[in-house]
C-alpha cells in the first residue's frame, strides 16, 4: 500500500449512487479483458447531473471527453456514498479512471465492502463534511500511515477517522491477500 | 438477552451458540446466486484467485439466473450470457435459467422464490442488492460484489458485520387499497436513505403477516433503499406453504426473542395508512399521492421484482378492467411464471393478459427490462424527459435510463389508477 496519495480532489455530495457512478446501459463490458474495461474510465461519473458534477461550482467533466483516464485523484464526497446497487463495476471503474482513495462523510455498505475487499481504494471516512471545506481541483495529500488529509491548496489539515475492523484486509491489499495471510485459503 | 432472528441464524453459521452487533464473523453460505451483469466479473475473479481448473466450493449451492439484459441486440450483453453458459457447462451446476430455453425465469429475486431456492433460515448471498428481498422467507439474505462472491464460489465463506436490528411493527388492519408498496415508501421515507445502514429491517406486527408472500417480498425488497444489510419477516405458516410447494429441501425456522435486543422499535397502526410515491429522485422522497395530484405523467411502468409479481398486476388489473389507459403504460412479469400467471388466470371472466391489451398497455418479456434502464433497445427504457410513474424501487438520476427523466415510485394501486387519467391519481379515486 502507497503511505502517501496526492493529487487533484473531485467534490461530489450525498447520496451519489452507483447509477451516477456508472450508468446501468455500459454495464456489459468486460472487467478483466485490459481494452475493453477502459471503457469504464470514460463513463466513470458519466450519469451525475451536470449541477453536481465537481462542487462547488459544478459542470465540471470527471473525464474529459474523449479520454479514459481523470485529471483528478481523489474523490471527496457527502453521506451515503455509493448508495444503490451491489455493481463492483462502480468502484472498479472509479479505479479504471485513475482515483486512488475516496474521502466521504458515510458510505452504503455494499460499495464500502467492494472497495476493501476487491482492493480498489481505500474509503476513508471524515466525520464533517469536507465538501464544505474543498473545492473540485485543490491538491491534497493523504498520509495513509497517520490517517490525515492535507489541503495543499488552503494549508488545511484534517484527521481521517481510523478503519476499524477492515484496516486488515486494506493492509493484506485485498480478501484473497487478507484470506492467505490468515490462512484460510 | 435474547437474539433477534437474524442474529441467530448468522450464529449458527457462524459455529457459535451467540453473536453480538458489531461483531466481526465468518459464516457458512447456503446459496450464492449470480446473474448476467456481474456473473462473469465474479467468475474472471474465481479463476484468477483459484485457478483456471478450479472448481466451486458446492455445485449444489451456486444458482445461476440471468435476468438483466435479456432481450436486446447488444453484443457484449449477448456474449456475458456465453460466459454464464460456458461456466455452468463447465462446473456442471445444475440450477441455471438459461436465455432461451423453457428453463428461462426472469427477475432472480421472485426466480429463487419460486424455484424453491429461499428456505427459512439459511443463509444466501447474491451479486444484486435487491437480494434482501429473500429475507420474506425468514432467512439472512443481503447482495454483495463480484469480489466476494468469488471468494465464496471458491471457499464456501465470507464476513460479515453482524448487524443491529430495526424493529418495524404494523398492527391492525391495512385499508384495501394500501399495499406492501406504500408500507415500504411510507417507511423509507420516514428514515431516510441511510437510516438503515448496516442494519436489519425486521417487519412483524399481525399487519405484516396478513401479507402474501409476494407482499412480503416488496417489503423486503427495498431494505436496501433505507441503506439496509438486510430484512427479515419470521417464516409461518403462509410462508411453509410457498415453500413447501416449491422444494423438499430441509430448513430451520428461527424467532427473535421477546428479550432481544434492538437498535430501536418503531410501531405503526395499519389502518391510518394512505397511498404514499416517492418523488425524483430519491426513494426517500416520500409524499401522499394525494398531494401530487397535479403531476402530469408520460407513462406508467408497472414491473420489476418489486412490482411486477402476479399479486400486483391482480391490482392493476382491477383498477384497469374495462378502462383505457391515457398514457403509454408498460406491463413487464417479472418471471415466466408470472407471465403464465397473466394468460392463465382470470378477473371478472377475463385473462389479467386481456384486461392490460383491452385497455391500451404495451406487454414485455419477463426480465429487469428498463427497472435500471439498461442497453438502448430495452423495453419500456427512457431516452428523454418522460415523467414516468413506476412500480419499480428506484429513482435515481438516470436510473431508468435518461438523466431528464423524472420517475415517481408508486404501488401497483397507484400506478394502474395514473395510467387512467394520465396525472398522479389516488387509487381511491378509482377503487370507491
Amino acid at each position: 500500500m502507497e503511505q502517501t496519495i496526492a493529487g487533484r480532489a473531485y467534490v461530489l455530495g450525498d447520496d451519489i449512487d452507483t447509477d451516477q457512478i456508472i450508468p446501468a446501459e455500459h454495464l456489459v463490458y468486460s472487467l478483466s479483458d485490459p481494452e475493453e474495461k477502459k471503457n469504464y474510465g470514460k463513463f466513470a461519473l458519466s450519469g451525475v447531473p451536470q449541477d453536481n458534477a465537481g462542487l462547488p461550482e459544478g459542470n465540471k467533466l470527471f473525464v474529459e471527453e474523449g479520454k479514459f483516464e481523470s485529471e483528478y485523484t481523489i474523490i471527496i464526497g457527502g453521506k451515503n456514498f455509493g448508495c444503490g446497487s451491489s455493481r463492483e463495476h462502480a468502484p472498479a471503474c472509479l479505479k479504471i479512471a485513475g482515483i486512488q482513495a475516496i474521502i466521504a462523510t458515510s458510505y452504503a455498505r455494499i460499495f464500502y465492502r467492494n472497495s476493501v475487499d476487491g482492493g480498489f481504494f481505500i474509503p476513508f471516512e471524515f466525520s464533517d463534511e469536507l465538501v464544505n471545506d474543498i473545492c473540485t481541483g485543490d491538491n491534497l495529500t493523504i498520509n495513509v500511515e497517520t490517517g490525515t488529509l492535507t489541503n495543499n491548496s488552503s494549508s488545511r489539515t484534517f484527521k481521517l477517522q481510523p478503519l476499524g475492523e477492515v484496516a486488515e484486509i486494506v493492509k493484506a491489499g485485498d480478501i484473497f491477500e487478507y484470506a492467505r495471510k490468515a490462512g484460510m485459503i | 438477552m435474547g437474539l433477534t432472528i437474524t442474529e441467530k441464524i448468522l450464529a449458527a453459521h457462524a459455529g457459535k451458540d451467540k453473536v453480538t452487533p458489531g461483531e466481526t464473523i465468518w459464516v457458512d453460505v447456503d446459496v450464492l446466486m449470480t446473474h448476467d451483469v456481474c456473473g462473469p466479473g465474479t467468475i474472471s475473479i474465481f479463476k484468477e484467485q483459484f485457478g483456471e481448473n478450479a472448481k466451486v466450493f458446492d455445485r449444489e449451492k451456486v444458482v445461476i439466473i440471468p435476468d438483466h439484459y435479456i432481450f436486446t441486440s447488444d453484443k457484449h450483453a449477448n456474449r456475458n450470457i456465453d460466459i454464464l453458459r460456458e461456466f455452468v457447462s463447465e462446473q456442471n451446476l445444475p440450477y441455471y435459467y438459461d436465455v432461451g430455453t423453457e428453463n428461462y425465469k426472469g427477475v432472480c429475486h421472485l426466480a429463487l422464490a419460486q424455484e424453491g431456492h429461499n428456505r427459512p433460515g439459511e443463509v444466501l448471498f447474491g451479486t444484486d442488492s435487491h437480494t434482501c428481498t429473500s429475507g420474506a422467507f425468514g432467512m439472512f439474505s443481503t447482495g454483495i460484489g463480484n469480489t466476494d462472491a468469488a471468494f465464496i464460489l471458491g471457499t464456501g465463506k465470507l464476513w460479515v458485520k453482524v448487524p443491529e436490528s430495526m424493529q418495524f411493527k404494523f398492527t391492525g388492519k391495512f385499508p384495501d387499497y394500501i399495499m406492501a408498496k406504500d408500507i415500504i415508501l411510507q417507511v423509507i421515507g420516514d428514515i431516510g436513505v441511510d437510516g438503515a445502514t448496516y442494519r436489519t429491517m425486521e417487519w412483524t406486527g399481525n399487519a405484516i403477516m396478513n401479507f402474501s408472500m409476494e407482499e412480503r417480498m416488496t417489503l423486503c425488497n427495498m431494505a436496501i433503499e433505507g441503506g439496509g444489510k438486510n430484512a427479515v419477516i419470521e417464516a409461518d405458516e403462509v410462508t411453509l406453504k410457498y415453500v413447501k410447494e416449491r422444494t423438499n429441501k430441509p430448513y430451520n425456522i428461527y424467532r427473535s426473542d421477546y428479550d432481544a435486543n434492538y437498535y430501536f422499535k418503531k410501531a405503526y397502526d395499519a389502518s391510518t395508512m394512505e397511498p404514499v410515491v416517492a418523488k425524483p429522485h430519491s426513494p426517500d422522497n416520500k409524499a401522499l399521492v394525494r398531494e401530487c395530484s397535479d403531476v402530469k405523467i408520460d407513462r406508467s411502468y408497472i414491473g420489476s421484482c418489486t412490482g411486477g409479481k402476479y399479486t400486483d398486476f391482480l391490482a392493476a388489473a382491477n383498477i384497469l378492467d374495462g378502462k383505457k389507459v391515457a398514457v403509454n403504460t408498460f406491463i413487464v412479469p417479472a418471471t415466466t411464471e408470472v407471465y403464465k400467471d397473466l394468460e392463465n388466470k382470470t378477473l371478472n371472466g377475463k385473462t389479467l393478459l386481456n384486461i392490460f391489451k383491452e385497455a391500451g398497455c404495451e406487454i414485455g418479456d419477463a426480465s429487469c427490462a428498463a427497472c435500471l434502464g439498461g442497453p438502448k433497445d430495452t423495453f419500456g427504457r427512457t431516452h428523454g424527459t418522460e415523467v414516468v410513474v413506476s412500480t419499480t424501487n428506484r429513482n435515481f438520476p438516470g436510473r431508468m435510463g435518461s438523466k431528464q427523466s423524472e420517475v415517481y415510485l408508486a404501488s401497483p394501486y397507484t400506478a394502474a389508477a395514473s395510467a387512467l387519467t394520465g396525472r398522479i391519481t389516488d387509487p381511491r379515486e378509482m377503487l370507491n
